[in-house]
């Protein structure tokens, strides 16, 4: 078993883990961060994703021994101080981007690396960017919406609003 | 100008919150105090006999508390089938058992055999490994192709039934002559076999259970992935494991997507059960993604031929069909109906069609059990019959919209009996055609066209116009049908003192979103604030007995039964109301949230009577009971049946046989609705997951049985880059003739009509390149099989 320290969602946290955890692992089972989710096993669905320090990536390909003294950020520390939705949260409630919310977290998180990366995505863009992400339920067009509106754009003109 | 609250409102979903903070209570996000760990030992051969499980270098390992095998559930009940079908010459389906744990026999990749229980899951999963490396199984060829299954008596996937076939049905077996006759007589004959490709539903959450006991009371309680609770609780209870139904609750909290996979029961909620009496400690077990692929009943898998017999101006006066359908190595519960009256009932279509006879096997390989996926049979259907058209029209040189307009049944026409068996109450398909063709610009597709062309590329356009039967089902016509349950849903309206309100529904929500949905209908009949709503569901322990959520039946049949159990409440309130206004029951009205003496102003808000009704002090007590809770059941009269109009438009690069969708668009009549953008949303799914049939999903088993496709590196899922936006549109409303709400079910009609309007549209852009002779291609459209189809 190994020690590890990390700050996740602005707490100092530390726990025992062995060689073989997974951040994902430890987020869920050790801090009991659920909102993580595991929707597969190799690393294809993106529901896992968060971010550390300041990166998006699956938490089922990173072990959390390596990640001592790592700054992680997940689902459960998205919303604004207040408690309220921030504004890419907002957007996805407003534009109805999530159904079985199980894939959400994962979306969340990474429309937010790539509003990061890139404040005005198009269209073309934000489905590139998702491609590590699976959704069943939407049909990836509210979510594709809802990043669009997240970065100030005019999603009027979309069809089926 | 549109509504901002009630029946009718884009109202934000409320359970939005939780999920989007990650706080939903999913299976697997539940922590049970003192938990410990199943891991499922399962199959890697296809068939197999078991000749020996030697446990004991697993016993032995750290933490391991309990190893169960067939034999330990060999004295219990099997899982059965909800339908019986009868074949055509009367006798009933063979109807193998169906274990906990295979026992004697293993019938397909992922069939489990054995389960370790252990402290944690490391060391369950260590040890599982260990039970396997000490089982003996001696491999049999595996059964894989359907033709080869009826056609080899030797080999049999259970050993009692000697031509692996379940049923042989015929629907309906009075018309087959008839049929033959008018196939015979028909001016032109137009065949198409097809394949209706076998897919993997998908939830995002894998199937997830968590068993319970308490010694000290003898209580069970189950908390599982599951779209009916209260079926799987019947289901645990009366045929598997004999728990008295009352010592059992089953509890579906969030769940991830259903898409029919988690309608049924499956044998890991049996086993966690028995486990956790056997332990006296919670047992968790949750599948990783490669189990859910393994061991999720699958979708489809259909192989058709069929037959439309036609006037030469394109009138169709006879569809034949035969097909063999897939049932997988076991019966899941809803595998029998819906190869059967989920599909031959849709047959007919929207048209107006003289003589249909279908007939249709079922097959047991050695695959994983199949049942229904979103559609259910009917997409099966919709799939053969759009194909087909849409080869009669090209073979007769007709323009496949005036073929269909042609054929489509009048508004005028309805009722309307079809060959099949149903009745549809009210449509006007002719609506939702011309929506279609309007608000995709067909009239503008030529130019696209010709710019396609200039880019090199073939662009088509492809229609379906498609029906199907939903909010099931009326219980008298099932229990005729073989069902060996009832249809009914239930919903219990509890008003509390302070006039806020709970709904307890037998429908469950898994994505659908009724928590929001629901209480707009709750406050728009009891003109209250949708805040003052809440909706409770997926625990048996709270919950009336309803049947869940699949089939597009949430709203029609528990939205029914909801607003029986409101007008109950208003009925009461009245009569409250009478007597606190001191008027006459029949002088009160109930509007806007208040009871009102008619020509006074004298009134009752909604609040003061749930008060009153709890604080009876000025109340008739001597006729009427406190409190103010009312239930309904209700048991629908009809199927609805919504219908609509698909229009894709596809480009292919002839290079690579790449096919991108540049258009979908769909116009839709599903009655009255609640809340068009989640409508919208149902419908965005379901196209997407038709799409994904269409040109990117698909199950392959290789000739050992096994599965090829069982993780995401190797099984296609649509992803954002796959997909375009969608057009939708809802606004062609004939609402349905027999419910209260008038609303007829959304959850299943992307995937119902959006295949055979993706191919329709490659084959067209085919034909409109010059390469006439490709006639058909089967899903998934590959790059590669469409390219392969080019280049004959």
């Amino acid at each position: 078993m190994t020690q590890v320290t990390m700050t996740v969602n602005g707490k100092t946290v530390s726990g025992q883990v062995e060689g073989r955890t997974l951040l994902a692992d430890f987020l869920r089972e050790d801090l009991r961060l659920t909102g993580t989710h595991i929707g597969c096993d190799t690393s294809q669905c993106g529901a896992c994703i968060v971010h550390v320090n300041g990166n998006a990536i699956k938490s089922c390909t990173a072990l959390a021994a390596d990640l001592d003294g790592a700054e992680v950020r997940t689902i459960e520390g998205m919303a604004n101080a207040d408690g309220s939705l921030s504004v890419i949260q907002q957007a996805f409630q407003d534009h109805h981007g999530l159904q079985c919310g199980f894939c959400t977290p994962g979306m969340v998180m990474t429309a937010s690396a790539l509003l990061k990366e890139n404040p005005k995505p198009s269209e073309v863009e934000i489905r590139a960017y998702l491609e590590g992400n699976i959704c069943r339920c939407t049909g990836y067009h509210n979510i594709v919406k809802a990043i669009m509106a997240a970065s100030g754009q005019d999603v009027s003109a979309i069809a089926a609003e | 100008m549109p509504k901002d609250t009630g029946i009718g409102a884009r109202s934000k979903r409320r359970e939005d919150i939780r999920f989007l903070t990650g706080r939903g209570a999913y299976t697997d996000n539940l922590a049970m105090q003192g938990q410990v760990h199943a891991v499922m030992v399962r199959a890697n051969v296809a068939h197999g006999r078991i000749v020996s499980i030697d446990t004991s270098a697993a016993q032995a390992m750290p933490g391991v508390l309990a190893i169960f095998t067939g034999a330990d559930f060999a004295d219990v009940g099997g899982n059965p089938a909800g339908w019986l079908i009868h074949s055509r010459d009367g006798s009933p389906m063979r109807e193998p058992k169906r274990p906990v744990l295979a026992h004697g026999k293993v019938r397909h990749v992922g069939d489990a055999y054995a389960a370790v229980v252990a402290e944690t899951y490391e060391q369950a999963r260590d040890a599982a490994e260990a039970v396997a490396a000490g089982t003996e199984i001696e491999e049999l060829p595996a059964i894989v192709g359907m033709a080869g299954a009826v056609a080899n008596a030797d080999n049999r996937v259970h050993d009692e039934i000697p031509d692996n076939l379940c049923f042989d049905w015929g629907w309906i077996e009075d018309n087959r002559d008839a049929v033959d006759a008018a196939m015979k007589a028909a001016p032109h004959v137009t065949t198409l076999e097809l394949v209706n490709n076998r897919l993997v539903p998908n939830a995002m959450e894998p199937r997830a259970s968590i068993g319970e006991f308490n010694p000290g009371t003898g209580d069970y309680k189950l908390t599982t992935t599951s779209q009916n609770p209260h079926l799987t609780k019947l289901l645990v209870c009366a045929f598997v494991l004999g728990i008295p139904e009352h010592k059992l609750t089953v509890v579906a909290p969030d769940v991830g997507g259903g898409f029919g996979s988690k309608i049924y029961h499956y044998g890991e909620e049996a086993l966690v059960l028995a486990a956790a009496k056997k332990l006296g400690r919670p047992v968790r077990w949750t599948a990783e993604r490669s189990e859910s692929f393994l061991t999720d009943a699958h979708g489809r898998d259909h192989v058709t031929t069929i037959e439309v017999g036609a006037t030469l101006d394109g009138e169709i006066l006879a569809i034949r069909t035969n097909t063999l359908a897939n049932v997988g190595a076991y019966l899941s519960n809803f595998s029998t109906v819906t190869p059967t009256f989920l599909h031959g009932t849709l047959m007919a279509g929207p048209y107006k069609v003289p003589h249909v006879y279908v007939n249709l096997k079922a097959v047991f390989t050695n695959t994983a059990p199949v049942d229904a996926y979103r559609g259910a049979g009917r997409p099966e259907a919709t799939y053969s019959l759009e194909r087909a058209i849409d080869k009669m029209a090209r073979e007769l040189k007709l323009d496949p919209v005036a073929v269909r307009r042609k054929n489509l049944l009048t508004p005028d026409q309805f009722p309307y009996t079809t060959p099949v068996g149903l009745v549809y109450d009210v449509g006007n398909y002719q609506a939702t055609l011309d929506k279609a063709l309007d608000m995709a610009d067909l009239a503008g597709f030529e130019a696209r066209a010709a710019k396609s062309r200039a880019e090199g590329k073939l662009r088509g356009v492809g229609l379906s116009t498609w029906i199907e039967a939903c909010g099931i089902a009326p219980s008298h016509l099932v229990g005729q049908l073989g069902s060996r349950v009832g249809l009914y849903d239930a919903a219990t309206v509890r008003v509390g003192a302070t006039g806020t309100i709970q709904v307890m529904t037998g429908a469950h929500s898994h994505g659908q979103g009724h928590e929001t949905v629901f209480a707009q209908v709750v406050a728009d009949k009891l003109g209250i604030a949708e805040a003052a709503v809440e909706i409770v569901h997926g625990d048996t322990s709270k919950i009336p007995f309803g049947m869940g959520s699949y089939g597009s039946r949430s709203l029609a049949v528990c939205g029914s039964a909801m607003d029986r159990a409101l007008d109950k409440i208003i009925a009461k309130g009245k009569k409250i109301a009478a007597h606190m206004l001191e008027a006459a029951e029949g002088d009160i009205t109930f509007e806007n949230g208040s009871f009102s003496v008619a020509g006074t102003d004298k009134a009752k808000s909604f609040g003061e009577i749930a008060f009153s009704a709890y604080v009876p002090h000025n109340y008739p007590l001597e006729t009427l009971e406190p409190g103010l809770e009312e239930t309904a059941f209700y048991d629908p009269n009809n199927w609805t049946y919504p219908a609509g109009a698909y229009l894709c438009e596809v480009e292919i690069d002839p290079d690579t046989g790449k096919v991108t969708i540049c258009s979908f668009t769909c116009a839709d009549d599903f009655g009255n609705v609640m809340n068009p953008m989640v409508v919208e949303g149902q419908v965005h799914g379901g196209v997407a997951q038709g799409i994904g049939q269409a040109l990117v999903e698909h199950t392959a088993y290789d000739e050992n049985g096994q599965l090829l496709t069982a993780s995401y590196m190797d099984y296609a899922m649509p992803r954002a880059d796959d997909l375009p936006f969608y057009q939708v549109d809802h606004s062609c409303v004939t609402p349905c003739s027999h419910n209260p709400l008038g609303v007829k079910g959304c959850g299943e009609a992307g995937a119902i009509g959006s295949p055979p309007a993706v191919v329709n549209a490659v084959i067209d852009a085919l034909h409109r390149g010059g390469m006439t002779q490709v006639s058909h291609i089967d899903m998934p459209l590959t790059p590669a099989r469409v390219w392969a189809a080019m280049q004959v």
